[in-house]
């Protein structure tokens, strides 16, 4: 429980926080991009440097900025005063608060988590390269082809359509 | 309280403000993002235990968290697709107004 981990957990939480507590769509998406960065950074402190800088290329680089087009898009220009959260408001942070409740018990009771930390595990660029063109290069296809449907979805379903085929 | 503990604690803060903010936001995009959220702590989880864990060598848990990236990236690809669309049919992206099938 280092001071850098306090820092980082308290600078992801509050982008977290702010990303789903604030009214204007492009705030949210600039608090996100805070938490993604205090994520990346805690992957970095974890010793996952290929996942932290990829967490910030996908996330911080893509993710948001497409939430970003698809707000600008979307938006309308003049702001609604009602509120930013749905009519099953309570609802829905009730059970939030209770799963939060069952998951910190757990975590905090299970005999798991009060492991030492062992030495020196560092997930370097190339063993990583070796695993996923050899263990998991099968895996490794398969998510190329997922991506590549997904990319064509989402242009087809994002499509204008012609008038007189729908 | 050990290190594993803290990240472990911080990944179910992550998810539950994610699982809050898809009930409760009003916006579809907001939705999405909260799902994300969820999808960034289990990934805070896998590499916890990937470095915590008795067999770091054999990368399990970083393969994971990578596989769980690129399939969050398609995740929202599609999904901010699907908003976009349905923009164009009812005009709002805003979920209780959202109530009718045939646009």
């Amino acid at each position: 429980m280092t001071a850098t981990f306090l820092i980082l957990a308290a600078i992801t939480i509050a982008g977290t926080v702010a990303t789903m507590a604030m009214r204007n769509l492009v705030h949210c998406v600039l608090a996100l991009t805070l938490g993604f960065a205090g994520l990346a950074a805690l992957y970095l402190q974890l010793g996952a440097q290929f996942v932290g800088l990829t967490q910030i290329l996908v996330y911080v680089g893509a993710v948001a900025i497409l939430a970003v087009f698809v707000i600008m898009m979307t938006q309308k220009p003049a702001q609604t005063t009602e509120s930013i959260f749905s009519s099953f408001w309570l609802a829905g942070s009730l059970i939030a608060a209770l799963v939060f409740a069952v998951l910190g018990w757990a975590i905090v009771s299970s005999s798991t988590s009060s492991r030492p930390l062992p030495p020196q595990a560092e997930a370097a660029v190339r063993p990583i390269g070796d695993a996923l063109m050899h263990r998991f290069v099968l895996p490794l296809e398969i998510m190329g082809l997922l991506l590549t449907a997904a990319l064509i979805g989402a242009v087809v379903v994002a499509m204008q359509e012609k008038r007189g085929t729908a | 309280m050990s290190s594993l503990t803290g990240y472990l604690l911080v990944s179910a803060l992550i998810f539950s403000i994610g699982l809050a903010g898809a009930l409760t936001r009003r916006s579809a995009i907001l939705v999405l993002i909260g799902i994300e959220l969820m999808l960034n702590a289990a990934n805070l989880n896998f590499i916890a235990f990937w470095r915590y864990g008795p067999n770091a060598q054999a990368l399990t848990g970083v393969m994971f968290a990578i596989f769980s990236i690129g399939i969050a990236a398609a995740e929202a690809a599609v999904g901010l697709g699907i908003v976009l669309a349905v923009y164009r049919h009812s005009k709002t992206t805003e979920l209780d107004r959202m109530n009718s099938m045939k646009g």
